[in-house]
């Protein structure tokens, strides 16, 4: 353990993100900033108008194809295990196992090292390599599931819920609310796994996500845009869309929808029913609080920063396993639908 | 057990009413004895397990991760039950999962001690939605969007019965309700009625209007007062008396009083009022003394009840529900006469010439304490449900104000893509300016039509958005209909309308001519007073 110097005096959040002063660069920065490191393509990561982005190839991908093509940002892309040194600071990406492209940025710094995990889960997900645990002086982890309530049950049981409700229902369509970017895809697989081989339909904002997660190598099977189709066709059938339009005018195309939501938020009743689910399934791209407890022990940090979620049982529980353990506020992170 | 969990799980997620019948029906049918009885006491609030309390789960749940943690747990949950069945963790060791029956049997006879080892060990049989179950089960508040009355239909359906045949002997049942299944199912005798104090399924009316009442002879009607108070059936035979809401729900805990009262046999339909002294307090005095478990000495004595008669249905041991009207209202007042009660009286007839001249009293009685009238053919005999023709309610024009629309809230079930829950608003200077104060909520009264225009308009016009309501820009009046007014420390504005419906989109008025807080005001009759005003009562005829 290296405690020459204080890990607070060259990696700290300021009001635009957590900044890697000799580096000089943010990570996963709330708003435009001259040099970014970003860890994944969701919203509250990746952001639009850096001048300078470094990132895995997919998620610069990902970004390019939700920012416009990003004409205006230098985009350095950063293999999984590859090194570059940016003034005085190593950073390496490795797998978080969160979506497809998603890090964590590996930091070191003379002779100490510090772990910005982003969002990471443990669990197997077919859409991308599993989260790498790096021995580290500082963890920075998530928190969003961090309560004991949080137990995300085996997805492909959570799968095999929906199939047996289209076979109760099989007059009805099924409309699975779904985050665009990454759970949308990895449903999709955990669909085909399954043996659901049939056409899945998709509601137009998950198309272009789609048709990346394709170009990057993931089989996702038939997939085909709702508005290609006529009425009848849905009975039966599978539809996926983001969970704000299950509620919108958009659904009433369907009739009698079974809708359902997948998120790790529908483990909560009160959550579930808030969605509108009328059959809620728990699949996360987040850690559980098992996942989380198992991640501190795992890479060993003597300090662990928590941030966004529930800090204060995260910090809590690190505290009790002897871990050095704080609440690190970062501006701009939002709950997400996942 | 699962299976028991598998339903409520289904039904907590199910809004609409036939589906949740489906889910009970399916259950009840597949389901043995005793569990489907046991099931079924639940759904209908008809068990009660005095050990399992929640100071005991409280102390599992901080036994098992620490205080600190069960109770962030506990505050992002918000139900005691749920957040305990979620972070306990199954254990294989603890072999199979307890019936329904078996959990039942077991803390019937367990004592107070023997109770937590018990629970644990079933905790650790169980999953999740088991454990959440169970725990739903023993803290006796289900929430799954069941009302007994619901439950008993489907306990109906099941045996092709119509509810009112299951009503009828409902009270003379318990769980697990053996006989009831026998009968529904088996083809066994229908279990009998007479058993003490049983609740008999009321007779109810339809709406009318003044023009329909033309085609009818005023002849063979008779009118009474439509009191503004809640419809009860008093039940008293076999030592046993009750007092059962229209729907068959006992309420006796929250009326010692009226229960005390019952010095006969007999089962009378009857209006449920606060009176202090000849007169009859508002409907609001009366719902204080609703939904309460305890009744103070005071509250006995500052909102004494009254029940006013309306009809016999069985006396001294006689069924009387096929007589007609005219010879069971003789018969009541006879019993009466014979004997006149403080608590107890008979609703008065209202005598009339004709329809214009009953037309005529209906205009004259300005009272609170009345709704309208009702009109129930003579030779009518007493009819489960609302038959149509025998008896009519003709109630009080609504009162009438117009509002400015100011948020919306999407809707339940089949609604919930539409923005169909409406918060409207009127005017009131304050601190030098005129503002909308928000005065009800109505999701009803419009056409599916004017729902889809409704929800565009909320669309196009919303100003912001706070999770599911839409604050909407103040342009659009609405015409609202309602039954009564009355003061609120509830509500923003200190009003409450009682059932307000969307009468009229008044698109051809604009928002700064709507009503204002004062003309709401006016009609309370006595504004600004404290005290209920004199006028908020009605002398008894």
């Amino acid at each position: 353990m290296t405690d020459t110097i204080d890990p607070r005096s060259w990696l700290y959040p300021t009001p635009r993100g957590l900044y890697c002063k000799p580096g000089d660069f943010y990570i996963d920065p709330a708003v435009a900033v001259p040099r970014a490191v970003v860890t994944h393509g969701h919203g509250d990561h990746a952001r639009p108008g850096h001048r300078a982005a470094l990132a895995t190839p997919e998620t610069l991908a990902i970004m390019r194809t939700r920012f416009e093509g990003m004409p205006d940002t230098s985009q350095q892309p950063l293999k999984y295990g590859e090194s570059v040194r940016i003034g005085g600071v190593d950073v390496e990406l490795a797998p978080a196992g969160h979506i497809l492209g998603s890090a964590q940025a590996v930091l070191a710094y003379k002779g100490q090292r510090i772990v910005v995990s982003g969002d990471f889960k443990r669990r197997p997900d077919p859409t991308c390599p599993p989260f790498e645990p790096i021995p580290c002086d500082v963890f920075i982890t998530e928190a969003t599931f961090a309560l004991p309530v949080f137990h995300h049950p085996s997805d492909m049981g959570e799968i095999g819920k929906l199939l047996r409700s289209v076979a109760t229902f099989p007059e009805r369509t099924h409309l699975v609310g779904v985050y665009a970017l990454g759970k949308c895809q990895r449903v999709i697989r955990l669909l085909r796994a399954a043996g659901w081989d049939k056409r899945i339909w998709l509601h137009g904002s998950l198309l272009a996500l789609c048709k990346l997660y394709q170009e990057q190598g993931v089989d996702l099977g038939d997939i085909a845009h709702v508005s290609d189709a006529i009425l009848e066709t849905f009975r039966g059938a599978i539809v996926l869309c983001p969970p704000s339009a299950i509620a919108d005018r958009w659904s009433r195309r369907f009739a009698d929808p079974v809708p359902a939501v997948c998120s790790g938020w529908m483990r909560v009743r009160a959550r579930a029913r808030q969605s509108g689910a009328e059959l809620p399934l728990i699949i996360s791209d987040h850690a559980d609080w098992s996942e989380l407890c198992q991640t501190l022990k795992d890479v060993g940090a003597p300090k662990v920063w928590v941030t966004h979620g529930r800090e204060e049982a995260l910090v809590h529980m690190a505290r009790s396993l002897g871990i050095d353990a704080e609440a690190l506020h970062l501006a701009g992170r939002e709950e997400e639908g996942t | 057990m699962q299976a028991f969990a598998a339903l409520l799980d289904a039904l907590s997620y199910q809004p609409a009413r036939n589906a949740k019948l489906r889910l009970i029906e399916a259950y009840l049918k597949e389901t043995p004895d005793p569990d489907r009885g046991w099931a079924l006491a639940a759904l209908t609030s008809g068990l009660d397990f005095p050990a399992a309390k929640p100071a005991l789960l409280r102390g599992f749940g901080e036994d098992k991760i620490g205080a600190e943690l069960f109770h962030w747990s506990y505050d992002y949950v918000g139900d005691l039950a749920e957040t305990l069945s979620l972070i306990w963790q199954a254990d294989a060791a603890a072999g199979p999962p307890p019936t329904l029956g078996e959990v039942v049997d077991t803390l019937q006879t367990a004592t107070r001690m023997q109770t937590p080892a018990i629970l644990q060990r079933w905790l650790d049989s169980l999953d999740a939605t088991g454990r959440w179950a169970l725990l739903k089960l023993l803290t006796g508040e289900l929430r799954v969007g069941v009302s007994a009355p619901l439950a008993k239909q489907a306990a109906a359906n099941i045996g092709n019965q119509p509810v009112n045949a299951v009503e009828e002997i409902w009270h003379g049942l318990t769980p697990p309700y053996r006989p009831l299944f026998d009968w529904l199912l088996q083809g066994a005798p229908r279990p009998s009625s007479n058993a003490g104090g049983a609740f008999l399924p009321a007779m109810l009316a339809n709406p009318i209007e003044r023009a329909e009442l033309e085609v009818l002879d005023p002849t063979h009607f008779r009118a009474e007062w439509k009191w503004d108070g809640i419809r009860v059936q008093v039940a008293a035979s076999g030592g046993v008396k009750r007092l059962y809401s229209r729907a068959g729900e006992d309420v006796s805990a929250a009326f010692p009083d009226i229960i005390e009262a019952i010095d006969f046999e007999g089962v009378f339909d009857g209006e449920l009022l606060v009176r202090r002294d000849e007169t009859v307090a508002s409907f609001n005095d009366l719902q204080q003394r609703l939904n309460r478990k305890v009744v103070t000495p005071k509250m006995l004595k500052d909102h004494p009840a009254h029940v006013r008669l309306y009809d016999v249905l069985w006396l001294e041991g006689e069924d009387l529900r096929a007589l007609s009207f005219d010879q069971r209202r003789a018969r009541l007042e006879a019993w009466n006469a014979e004997k006149p009660r403080a608590r107890f009286d008979v609703s008065p007839l209202v005598i009339f010439t004709d329809w214009a001249h009953l037309a005529e009293l209906r205009e004259q009685m300005t009272s609170d304490g009345i709704e309208g009238l009702m009109l129930k053919r003579g030779d009518s005999a007493y009819l489960a449900g609302r038959p149509k023709g025998p008896w009519f309610k003709w109630k009080r024009d609504p009162m009438l104000v117009d509002c400015v629309l100011m948020y919306a809230q999407r809707g339940h079930g089949k609604r919930s893509s539409f923005y169909s829950d409406f918060t409207f608003g009127c005017w009131r200077e304050a601190a030098g300016k005129r503002e909308l104060a928000p005065v009800g909520k109505a999701y009803f009264g419009f056409t599916d039509e004017e729902l889809r225009w409704l929800d565009k308009w909320v669309r196009d016009h919303t100003t912001n958005r706070f999770g599911p309501v839409r604050e909407v820009a103040p342009e659009l009046v609405l015409e609202i209909a309602f039954d009564g007014i009355a003061r609120s420390t509830r509500h923003k504005s200190g009003l409450a309308m009682r059932f307000p419906r969307i009468n009229r989109i008044r698109t051809d008025k604009p928002a700064a001519e709507a009503d204002t807080i004062d003309n709401l005001l006016k009609l309370l009759g006595t504004a600004g007073v404290e005290k209920p005003a004199e006028s908020a009562y009605v002398t008894a005829p």
